[in-house]
């Protein structure tokens, strides 16, 4: 055993060799080609000049428009991220205490939207409350129980909810596999020690879901972060957030370096947060579930 | 009077019955057992008397109080479930805590309480660990400490020592029974183990198949006297040989291949009798009484011999004791006899 694994040793980096080039050729290189045109040069009239310089990350560092812009694009993903741990959790917990036949139903529903375009389910927000036409809207006003749209396209609040139901698959995915590993007596058990149905679901069922709800947020948080189709649809061109504002500045503006700035600096954000967290929920949750 | 009672109490599944027509009397400090093969209902029954299911019809009392008013939650039985159902995320200590924190026990009362209860299942020093960081037998004491600390009224115990390995049990089997007397715990126990944890734990056992209950008495009555052929192979290995009974009066013969009893009152026709194993001895004075038979395979195991024989009335086997005399070799004629008393008579055909 020993002999043969030590003689093999060499092996597997030829069987990976196919699938790490072209991790090389699909993600590195384009990554560093971004990386350095972020520090290339850019005029209106000249276009892209080769160049090395430091422009590009002074003017995102310099401008309070870039902070705001940034300091956007994590609030929508944190409040948008905790709007589904805030309902996915129950939903998963729900569905999973459900019978037999519903229980497939009704996950089918909830994973379902997974199947359709990102573009159409946003334009289904935009058709509900987009301004005076929208259906829920108008209804509302012919009711009169209110008299001006409720605001929702073009807020960040829009963006914040149909991003989180856009995203909402994901967490319950998490914390349904989450609960698959919690043994269903462990209710009977608390229950038999005398505990009642809420203390049940905040002290023993909510600890063990937990680090299904936290790897769900990454995921979320990540997704929302650079979410792209969502914001565009409902934030439009007023309400940037990072992805729409690199792409603004790919094709719009024209000016490559500064969009592959922001988007580099998207990429770097997203990486720390999610590694950082990450790392503590593996410390924090080691001891107990390893 | 009765502690805990079972009165006709049924489950149904649509149009499946689970458990039929239950009737028990436990006494208080008893420890009963329930025994059966898998899917006999056990589980079914103790989770009706924990109050997790509730029975189609029927009615359980403790302490002549109905629980079907009574949430699982007041009832105030302990439970030790099969799988255990530790709480994952909380230290042996708090585990083991978490009953006297539902019940409002002050801190300081409920630490002593946690320090004795896991130093009376063997388990001091330990409550800072976490579940999964413990052995099976180790989470099993857990799960038992768990379930006293509150000083139930009932032990249910669901299957406690079906995971832990052999050697582990028969430990664990002395301790449990050790600490139920000390307790004076009133106890039902499940288990599909015929073997061992009914016969060494209980006042008594109630052997069950397909939901109904086939017998209930004493460990050692049962497996003498078995109320049926289910109960009789269940419990332990059996032989049966047919036979029949002739004759009217005082010469009913009871005769089975070469052999003749005198008749016991009862059936007449043909019967099948039943004999344990270790009742049979070998024929050693050669006055060819007894059934003849040859002896197959002969099997050593360690404190006792297993003969597997051809007889003439079918296969056969033997378990002799290991106390140094002479035993047959594989091949050699023998004749199998045994005493009129330790053989059960039943009609033919009556066979579940
Ligand atoms: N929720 C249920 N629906 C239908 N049948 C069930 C259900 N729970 C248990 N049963 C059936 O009831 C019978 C008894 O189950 P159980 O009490 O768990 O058996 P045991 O514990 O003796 O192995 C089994 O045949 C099982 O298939
Ligand atoms: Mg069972």
């Amino acid at each position: 055993m020993s002999v043969a694994s030590t003689a093999d040793k060499g092996a597997p980096w030829p069987l990976i060799l196919p699938a790490f080039m072209l991790f090389i050729a699909v993600v590195l290189v384009p990554l560093a080609m971004t990386v350095l045109l972020s520090f290339h040069d850019w005029g209106q009239y000249k276009g892209i000049e080769p160049v090395f310089i430091l422009k590009n990350w002074e003017e995102i560092w310099s401008d309070s428009y870039f902070y705001e812009m940034f300091a956007r694009t994590f609030r929508i993903a944190a409040l948008a991220t905790l709007l589904t741990a805030v309902f996915g959790a129950p939903e998963a917990y729900i569905l999973n205490r459900m019978r037999a036949p519903w229980k497939g139903f009704f996950l089918l529903i909830i994973l379902g939207p997974l199947l359709i375009s990102v573009v159409a389910r946003t334009l289904g927000w935009a058709l509900l409350f987009g301004g005076r036409n929208g259906i829920v809207n108008k209804a509302l006003m012919s009711m009169g129980l209110i008299d001006t749209p409720i605001a929702f396209m073009f807020t960040e609040t829009g963006v914040i909810i149909a991003l989180a139901h856009v995203m909402m698959p994901f967490m319950v995915l998490s914390v349904w596999a989450a609960l698959q590993r919690v043994d269903p007596q462990v209710e009977n058990a608390a229950l038999s020690l005398g505990a009642g149905s809420l203390t049940i679901v905040r002290r023993i069922v909510l600890p063990q879901i937990m680090p299904g709800i936290l790897s769900g947020g990454i995921i979320v948080f990540s997704l929302a972060a650079s979410a792209f189709a969502t914001p565009s649809i409902i934030g439009g061109r007023r309400l940037k957030v990072a992805s729409t504002l690199a792409y603004d500045e790919f094709l719009n503006t024209l000016n490559w370096p500064l969009g592959a700035a922001v988007a580099v600096l998207l990429l770097i954000a997203i990486v720390l947060i999610v590694v950082g967290s990450n790392a503590l929920i593996e410390r924090n949750y080691s001891e107990v579930f390893r | 009077m009765a502690f805990l009672e079972l009165d006709h109490v049924s489950k149904y599944y649509e149009q499946y019955a689970a458990v039929e027509d239950f009737c028990l009397l436990v006494s208080k400090g008893e420890f009963i057992s329930l025994l059966g093969p898998s899917g006999c209902g056990k589980t079914t029954t103790l989770q009706m008397i924990a109050g997790f299911l509730n029975p189609t019809s029927g009615a359980i009392r403790l302490d002549g109080r109905d629980l079907a008013s009574i949430k699982p939650a007041r009832r105030g039985l302990g439970i030790v479930f099969q799988s255990y159902a530790l709480f994952p995320h909380m230290t042996a200590a708090e585990n083991v805590a978490f009953g006297l924190e539902m019940r409002g026990v002050p801190r300081a009362e409920r630490e002593v309480r946690v320090r004795d209860t896991l130093a009376m299942v063997g388990l001091d020093g330990y409550g800072g660990r976490y579940p999964r960081r413990m052995s099976g037998g180790q989470q099993q004491r857990v799960a038992l400490a768990r379930a006293l600390i509150i000083k139930p009224d009932v032990l249910l115990l669901d299957e406690p020592l079906s995971n832990l390995d052999a050697k582990l049990r028969e430990d664990m089997q002395i301790e449990l029974r050790q600490i139920q007397r000390n307790l004076g715990t009133t106890t039902v126990l499940v288990t599909h183990d015929q073997k061992t944890e009914a016969m060494a734990l209980s006042d008594r056992i109630v052997v069950m198949n397909k939901g109904r209950i086939e017998q209930i008495g004493t460990p050692h009555e049962t497996y003498e006297h078995p109320a049926s052929a289910f109960v009789s192979q269940f419990l332990g290995k059996t032989n049966e040989f047919s036979a029949e009974i002739r004759g009217d009066g005082d010469a009913r013969k009871l005769v089975a291949g070469s052999c003749e009893w005198q008749a016991p009152a009862g059936p007449s026709g043909q019967v099948v009798i039943t004999v344990r194993p270790e009742k049979i001895t070998f024929d050693a004075a050669g006055d060819n009484e007894g059934l003849g038979a040859r002896v197959k395979t002969r099997i050593f195991q360690g404190n006792h011999w297993l003969f597997q024989c051809e007889t003439e009335c079918g296969p056969a086997i033997a378990v002799r004791q290991n106390d140094g005399e002479q035993q047959p070799a594989e091949g050699d004629k023998v004749r199998l006899v045994w005493r009129a008393e330790d053989m059960a008579i039943r009609r033919a055909g009556d066979v579940q």
